[in-house]
């Protein structure tokens, strides 16, 4: 530093002007980068205001859908058929666990894994979207729940969810008509409506809780929260409440859909019981049955395979699926049309040799009773069941007027109850046989079709229908289950209207009271075919048997072979159709007991217990 | 000095005689109260609405205004004697970080003095106007080759010590406020183009002794996209604040990105985010004119200054003050690289305040300890 400082001669007025020029060009150039900024900050804020306040949004909201909790299923008394009941579930987001085998590896060292469950699991995996939950172990003790969660960190992808799962209050007596959920698979999701079952995990695979799915399930709740940087939920934005699933009151009795289930002891079968003046069903069982639960959440594929193959079918719905020759059960329904053409007249004898040949033909029909009823009039036909009788009026009517008689009383055609997968039967026709066949329709045809063989089947559904109709001389109402409807909420309770179906108009109303006499009279009359329940009953029945062959005789053959000689599958069903109290009717049934032998000794004894229970009991409601 | 005694008592006038005599200034001391004000408020709402910090601040702020009024009270002629030996503390305080600093968030910046920690380079921000201008001010002007030369040096010693800390930001303003002077004294235009080409040829040199995390905020800064949630994330979150606050701002207290924790620094460096999403372009546009009011004031005192100590000092205090403003705010706007200056005055910060107050308050004694000569 050699320049002191008064060395240099200031030049003052040039450096402050200097200066000042310096100054405005800073100014100048600060006013350009102001600007720069003013740009930015419009740019930001004015034009794409918009798309950031979308992205601040996306931000700190977050959709969470609490689904709704299903309905429960009471039967008519408010006895607790299905419920939701609290479980831990341990899930894994396929997608979010980072290796499948050794995740699985170390959680079973934390939960016990059977061999089902995985195989399950494995199963299941297959069908789930890689985003959704797959259930790997379900009712988790609290011990193991706590047990994973200590260790939770070390198992991305993988929770322990609290949620609720179904329970059925009678197991496998009920299975048939209140079906089960499952969990929701890929295929569901298709079908679904993928909004409303955001966050739900079962759906309703068979019964009810799959044919009244849409009531039971409700409509799911949701709820924008906002969240912090960390995804932690912090306030509530917007609710959107859902609705409830809807609680059904069956029209079933569980009283009696036990009492039934226990009738039948270990045969194998079906029974439904109709309030003939609703259609409502009070009992339907489909013996075997199974349990519920193994399905609900997910049944391992060795059990399933067992249940599938078992030779009894427990998983198939015999009271509507099956479909059964009626044997003499259609009887009643011959005798009407009979009289309703004018062919059949009360009273009227024609002769039992207990053979019956067409007239052209040496192929000899049988009656059941092989030495013959001898002189029988209508009455004598229902009640002991004569074929002979019943051929002859086949053979009067013809088949058109057979065939247009029992489609008035719906046979062949679904009745509409309120369940999936039921089975139409068959009522053959001249058309049909044409069709199907490529055969013109022989006259032998129509005599077997007389006493309920041949090609006609029917379910027990249609059966039970059928006896309904006559109990209320032609009125009806389609079969339905629910009775009433219960908001979860509020707890009102809205009945269920039955549906009138048309009625059946004979010929003259008095027509229908000679073939309800008979029918007592098989009940009742010592001669009848049912007589051993109906000997000590303290109400009226009308019934009418049936034992249905599965093997014809053949023409030599003289005796029909007894019961222990042939084989278990080849055996007769037992048949038994009835309402009581007759002059009254508050139930109308059909029961069919497979391959155990007569009507009268197999299938009426589990109807008269059935009717017992409802009629005789004093905890029923008087209607 | 009798004039005041001649003039009608007004209570305005005596209000503004009240200031003179505390040698504060009138504008000034409205413009900064204003901007605290407003500072405090957005600090408690960035916060999350602690009070603590709030009470913390105020403290600083009440410290850093009892300075200004310290500073205010010293004559200019006291700090232009004083100023190399400001100078050669502040230097000395450097290199004792160098060797006994506190190492906060990874930079040692932080000297502790047992009641206090401060930051040496926050004194160098003063010092280096101050020793500036005192220089040029015994030199004939405009600067000779051997006046820069020395000038470069003093400005170049403290930079090297305080970017090697390492604090980018503060030795970017640290060698503009030597620089500001240097250019206000009447630096030749000739050296001024040289000195920006030597800049720009020794810049891919500077690369190689940059930290990791300064290289990958400005790799950040060169394509923000790559990195949406890595280091660009601070800057997405930065824009969204600032873009979703609109015209009229989601209200004070209202903003969602800082107080939802989605922006990061929210109550420091990038408070001016919080700011532009709760007020708007309208609180921003007060925001920055406080602060051009600021600098217009302070320039417009540079201006009267009496001589070329008093000039130098003040231009370079304002220009400083706004390349502050203009760094900080183009930093949260993603118009520069992150480099860590705070908002002043308004973002939660220590130092910063006091150094910047201190500043004021200099500006503040040029103003008032001006004697009336005639020209």
């Amino acid at each position: 530093m050699s320049i002191g400082p008064q060395d240099a001669i200031k030049n003052l007025h040039a450096e402050r002007q200097d200066f000042l020029t310096r100054v405005l060009i800073a100014v100048t150039v600060g006013s350009g980068l102001v600007l720069v900024l003013l740009t930015r900050l419009l740019h930001l804020q004015v034009l794409e205001q918009d798309y950031y306040d979308t992205r601040s949004n996306e931000n700190r909201l977050q959709l969470t859908v609490i689904p709704p909790v299903r309905g429960l299923i009471y039967d008519r008394q408010g006895a607790l058929l299905a419920q939701n009941v609290p479980t831990f579930v341990l899930e894994l987001v396929p997608e979010q666990v980072p290796d499948l085998d050794d995740t699985l590896a170390r959680l079973g060292r934390l939960v016990t894994l059977s061999e089902n469950d995985l195989l399950r699991f494995r199963d299941r995996l297959k069908k789930t979207p890689p985003y959704r939950g797959v259930p790997l172990r379900s009712n988790l003790s609290l011990e193991e729940v706590a047990r994973y969660q200590i260790n939770r960190y070390d198992f991305p992808g993988v929770d322990s969810v609290a949620g609720l799962t179904r329970n059925y209050a009678l197991g496998a007596s009920a299975a048939h008509v209140v079906g089960y959920i499952g969990g929701i698979t890929e295929d569901d999701l298709n079908t679904l409506d993928e909004k409303a079952y955001r966050g739900t995990r079962y759906v309703g695979r068979t019964g009810v809780e799959k044919s009244h799915e849409h009531t039971l399930h409700g409509t799911p709740s949701t709820k924008i929260v906002e969240t912090n940087a960390a995804g932690r939920p912090l306030r509530e934005i917007d609710y959107r409440r859902g609705t409830q699933g809807v609680n059904l009151f069956l029209s079933i009795d569980a009283r009696l859909q036990l009492a039934a289930e226990q009738a039948f002891g270990t045969r194998t079968g079906a029974l439904v019981a109709i309030e003939p003046w609703s259609g409502e069903i009070l009992a339907l069982v489909s013996k075997p049955g199974f349990d519920p639960h193994l399905f609900v959440e997910g049944i391992d594929v060795e059990l399933y395979k067992a249940l599938n193959e078992d030779a009894q079918h427990p998983l198939f719905n015999r009271a509507l699926q099956g479909q059964y020759s009626p044997g003499s059960t259609l009887k009643p329904l011959m005798a009407l049309a009979g009289l309703d053409h004018g062919v059949t007249v009360p009273g009227k004898r024609e002769f039992c040799s207990g053979k019956f040949t067409l007239p052209n033909s040496t192929r000899q029909y049988r009656c059941w009773k092989r030495r013959g009823h001898g002189r029988v009039d209508l009455d004598d036909a229902i009640t002991q069941s004569c074929d002979i009788y019943f051929y002859q009026t086949a053979l009067s009517l013809g088949i058109d007027a057979i065939h247009d008689f029992l489609d008035v009383f719906g046979l062949g055609r679904p009745t509409g109850i309120d369940l999936p997968g039921e089975n139409s039967g068959l009522l053959p026709s001249r058309d049909w046989k044409l069709r199907t066949q490529r055969e013109a329709w022989f006259p032998g045809e129509t005599l077997n079709l007389g006493i309920g063989q041949g090609y006609l089947t029917v379910t027990p559904l249609q059966l039970a229908q059928m006896a309904a109709r006559i109990a209320t001389r032609g009125q009806g109402y389609r079969p339905h289950l629910v009775h009433a409807t219960q908001d979860p909420v509020t707890g009102t309770v809205t009945p269920v209207l039955p549906e009138p179906l048309p009625p059946i108009v004979l010929r003259d109303e008095s027509l229908w009271q000679p073939v309800i006499e008979a029918m007592q009279n098989a009940v009742h009359a010592p001669s009848g075919t049912a007589y051993r329940i109906g000997a000590n009953a303290p109400y009226r029945i009308a019934g009418k048997t049936g034992t249905v062959q599965l093997v014809t005789l053949a023409q030599d053959e003289e005796t029909a072979p007894e019961l222990q000689e042939i084989p278990r599958h080849l055996r007769d069903h037992a048949l038994f159709i009835a309402f009581a109290p007759a002059d009254n009717p508050r139930i109308a049934l059909a029961v069919l007991s497979e391959h155990s032998g007569h009507g009268g000794s197999e299938a009426a004894p589990i109807a008269r217990q059935v009717m017992d229970t409802w009629l005789l009991n004093p905890e029923t409601p008087s209607k | 000095m009798n004039q005041s005694t001649a003039l009608p008592r007004t209570p305005r006038a005596d209000w503004s005689h009240l200031l003179a005599r505390a040698h504060l200034d009138l504008w000034l001391s409205l413009f900064l109260l204003a901007l605290v004000t407003l500072g405090l408020g957005v600090l408690y709402s960035a916060s999350g609405h602690s009070s603590a910090m709030l009470i913390s601040q105020v403290q600083r702020l009440v410290l850093g205004l009892i300075i200004m009024l310290i500073c205010a009270q010293v004559p200019p002629e006291l700090y232009r004697t004083a100023a190399p030996w400001i100078y050669g503390v502040a230097l000395l305080l450097l290199l004792s970080v160098s060797w006994i600093g506190d190492a906060s968030k990874g930079a040692q910046r932080w000297l502790d003095l047992g009641f206090v920690r401060f930051q040496p380079s926050e004194l160098m921000k003063l010092a280096m106007p101050l020793a500036v201008a005192a220089f040029l001010h015994s030199r004939s002007l405009p600067p000779r080759p051997t006046t820069v030369f020395w000038t470069l040096l003093l400005i170049g010693l403290p930079t090297v010590l305080i970017a090697r800390q390492p604090d980018l930001g503060t030795a970017v303003l640290v060698v503009c406020a030597g620089a500001f002077a240097l250019y206000l004294a009447g630096l030749g235009w000739r050296w001024m183009v040289s000195g920006v080409a030597v800049i720009a040829a020794i810049a891919p040199l500077a690369w190689h002794t940059l930290h990791d995390y300064q290289r990958r905020r400005l790799l950040t800064f060169l394509d923000p996209e790559s990195h949406p949630l890595g280091a660009g994330y601070h800057i997405a979150q930065s824009k969204i604040a600032i873009g979703s606050g609109g015209v009229f701002g989601k209200g004070w207290m209202s903003g969602t990105q800082a107080r939802l924790e989605f922006l990061p620094e929210s109550h420091t460096d990038f408070i001016f985010a919080v700011f532009a999403e709760e007020l708007g372009l309208l609180g921003v546009l007060l925001l920055l004119t406080l602060y051009l009011a600021l600098v217009g004031r302070g320039l417009t005192i540079a201006l009267r200054g009496q001589n070329t100590f008093q000039r130098l000092l003040a231009s370079s205090l304002s220009l400083t003050f706004f390349l502050y403003v203009f760094i900080n705010i183009g930093m949260v706007l993603g118009l520069l690289p992150v480099v860590g200056v705070p908002l002043p005055l308004i973002s939660f910060g220590g130092t910063s305040m006091v150094s910047l107050l201190a500043g004021f308050g200099m500006l503040m004694s040029i103003q008032t300890h001006r004697k009336l000569v005639s020209h």
